[in-house]
């Protein structure tokens, strides 16, 4: 049997299979169709120190192999998390990583400080590439000195396993992967959604209440390779490749391309059993190439 | 309900008229949990022109023969790529989703159904009938022409009509419907699906008489299991998802007439 382990920095995970924040809530949303245990992790929604409300209906539009998504980060904010979610998702048999939101360093700082207490969290992934909301966000994600500051910053904080989510909407994004490897990250993860746009022309307005979104799904997978090919090249941490994984080629794809694990986003609404598909999948791929490891096949074009 | 996701063979494709069309889907399984007022997400294969499934009401429920019936009108490229089913072919449903109409506590309820929200109220005033409980139903559509699955409506209590060309019924909308602008209506709850400005004006009406109101959304969404937090609504308690807060919603819980 072929062995799908690998581990990102401290993080051992028994496959390489994770599904990506804001496509998977927190894992319990998933429990008729399949079983969680079974994958490498699970990045449970973006957290931010407060609740936030997110952004005014409508947030989504369909477009050509894809997506616009602008939530906007609403969630019940890092203490609800810690009282009410995490004692009832603490106990799978996966990695739970909590996706870390913010619009400030010190947001970033209090939420990534009060989940490095939990014991059963060994991961964040700090998301400095949200399109959605109007402060921070995407803004610490699109400059080297900004990604800088919140890594240095989280970095004092946060003990165990930091993996940094890189937005797509930058001129090099292999710079600003350079840069937060050496602000501390101990991986990181790309790409987030592209900036998008769509317009009802009946009614001759933007179809999203914020006018633009985060576009998802198949139609940026080739961008997403691309960049993680390009990323892969430029640092030496691990990196995880997400961005439009509809099956398990696709999910191959992306560790021939460089990445060490996945992220299966968007693909969860169409089928919520993808994951698991994709796990079983990898499995049989190396089984029918002969591939004893997968990590025979992580950056091997 | 344990929800399910499974390819569901279709045994009847019936087309209604030109804009709509009835699926009889056998269920491999008990269904005897399913409400009225659950929905399901339809996946719609082998269309370049579409990427995620299309929620649906549950029209009607067949718990003997396990049947789940969808009542779909085609408005753009998912309904019209699934309008081209045929008999013996299978769909990938996701199933039973969302919450349901409540239970009956009150005297006499007034369905109110616009357009293709008439879906969810076939399989609920089946329900009442079978509760002994009163009903009335009051069904409003652009004209006679757009107005499906009447015979059936009738089989099961009184039904008022409201068409805007006065082909069939009273003319105008149905919130002009005598039984809605008369001083004494006689209902003492409603119940209303359809266009939300409909929905909104029936609301208007429920609460000035004080009358309770509950309303059916179709608020555009992805997964349908409250995973990707698109089809929210705004309530006084907060954005919810319609897919599994709603999609069915008492309106004094809605921030729709303040």
């Amino acid at each position: 049997m072929a062995n799908l382990k690998v581990k990102i920095h401290n993080l051992e995970l028994k496959n390489p299979v994770l599904t990506a924040s804001g496509t998977f809530g927190y894992g319990e949303e998933f429990d008729d169709f399949i079983d969680v245990n079974r994958l490498g992790g699970v990045i449970v929604k973006g957290t931010t120190a407060s609740k936030r409300e997110g952004n005014p209906y409508p947030r989504m539009v369909e477009t050509p192999s894809g997506m616009l998504n602008a939530v906007g980060l609403q969630n019940k904010g890092v203490d609800n998390f810690i009282s009410d979610i995490y004692p009832r998702i603490k106990n799978y048999k996966t990695n739970i990583i909590v996706n870390v939101s913010g619009s400030t360093i010190s947001e970033y700082v209090e939420v990534s400080e009060k989940i490095n207490e939990l014991q059963n969290i060994p991961a964040i992934e700090l998301n400095i590439s949200c399109p959605n909301v109007k402060e921070g966000g995407m803004a610490f994600g699109t400059s080297c000195q900004a990604a800088s500051e919140v890594i240095n910053a989280v970095r004092k904080v946060y003990k165990k396993t930091l993996i940094v989510k890189l937005s797509p909407n930058v001129t090099d994004i292999s710079e600003i992967a350079s840069a937060a490897e050496h602000s501390g990250a101990d991986s990181v993860s790309l790409i987030n959604t592209l900036l998008g746009m769509a317009i009802d022309v009946e009614k001759r307005k933007p179809v999203l209440s914020t006018i633009t979104g985060g576009l998802s799904g198949p139609a940026i997978k080739p961008i997403a390779i691309r960049m993680v090919w390009q990323v892969a090249k430029a640092v030496k941490i691990p990196v995880i490749g997400l961005g439009g994984i509809m099956d398990t080629a696709d999910a191959i794809e992306f560790i021939l391309a460089g990445a060490t694990a996945i992220q299966v986003g968007t693909a969860n609404f169409i089928d919520p059993q993808i994951s698991i598909k994709i796990v079983d999948g990898i499995e049989k791929y190396l089984n029918h190439h002969k591939i004893n490891s997968i990590h025979e096949l992580i950056g091997s074009l | 309900m344990k929800k399910h996701i499974n390819n569901l063979k279709i045994i009847s494709y019936r087309s209604l008229n030109k804009d709509f069309f009835l699926l009889e889907l056998s269920v491999p399984h008990s269904i005897n949990e399913i409400r009225p007022g659950q929905f399901v997400e339809v996946l719609v294969e082998n269309s370049a022109k579409t990427f995620l499934r299309r929620p649906f009401s549950i029209h009607d429920i067949d718990y003997e023969n396990q049947i789940i019936s969808l009542l779909i009108q085609i408005v753009g490229k998912g309904t019209r790529e699934l309008s081209k089913q045929k008999s013996g072919e299978y769909l990938n449903l996701i199933y039973p989703l969302g919450n349901s109409f409540s239970k009956p506590t009150n005297e006499k309820t007034l369905l109110i159904g616009g357009g293709a929200g008439i879906a969810p109220l076939l399989f609920l005033a089946k329900h009442f009938k079978r509760l002994h409980h009163k009903f009335s139903v009051l069904l409003g559509a652009r004209s006679e022409n757009y107005l499906v699955r009447l015979k059936e409506f009738k089989k099961l209590s009184e039904v008022f009509i409201a068409t805007e060309d006065a082909s069939l019924g009273e003319k105008g909308l149905v919130t002009n419907h005598s039984v809605l602008t008369q001083a004494e209506i006689g209902f003492d709850k409603i119940i209303s699906c359809g266009p939300k400005p409909m929905m909104k004006a029936v609301a208007m009406i429920a609460t000035d008489k004080a009358i309770d109101c509950e309303v059916s959304l179709e608020n555009t969404m992805a997964c349908g299991i409250g995973a990707c937090l698109c089809c929210v609504e705004e309530t006084k308690h907060g954005n919810v998802c319609v897919c599994i807060d709603g999609p069915v919603f008492n309106v004094k819980d809605l921030k729709w007439l303040i």
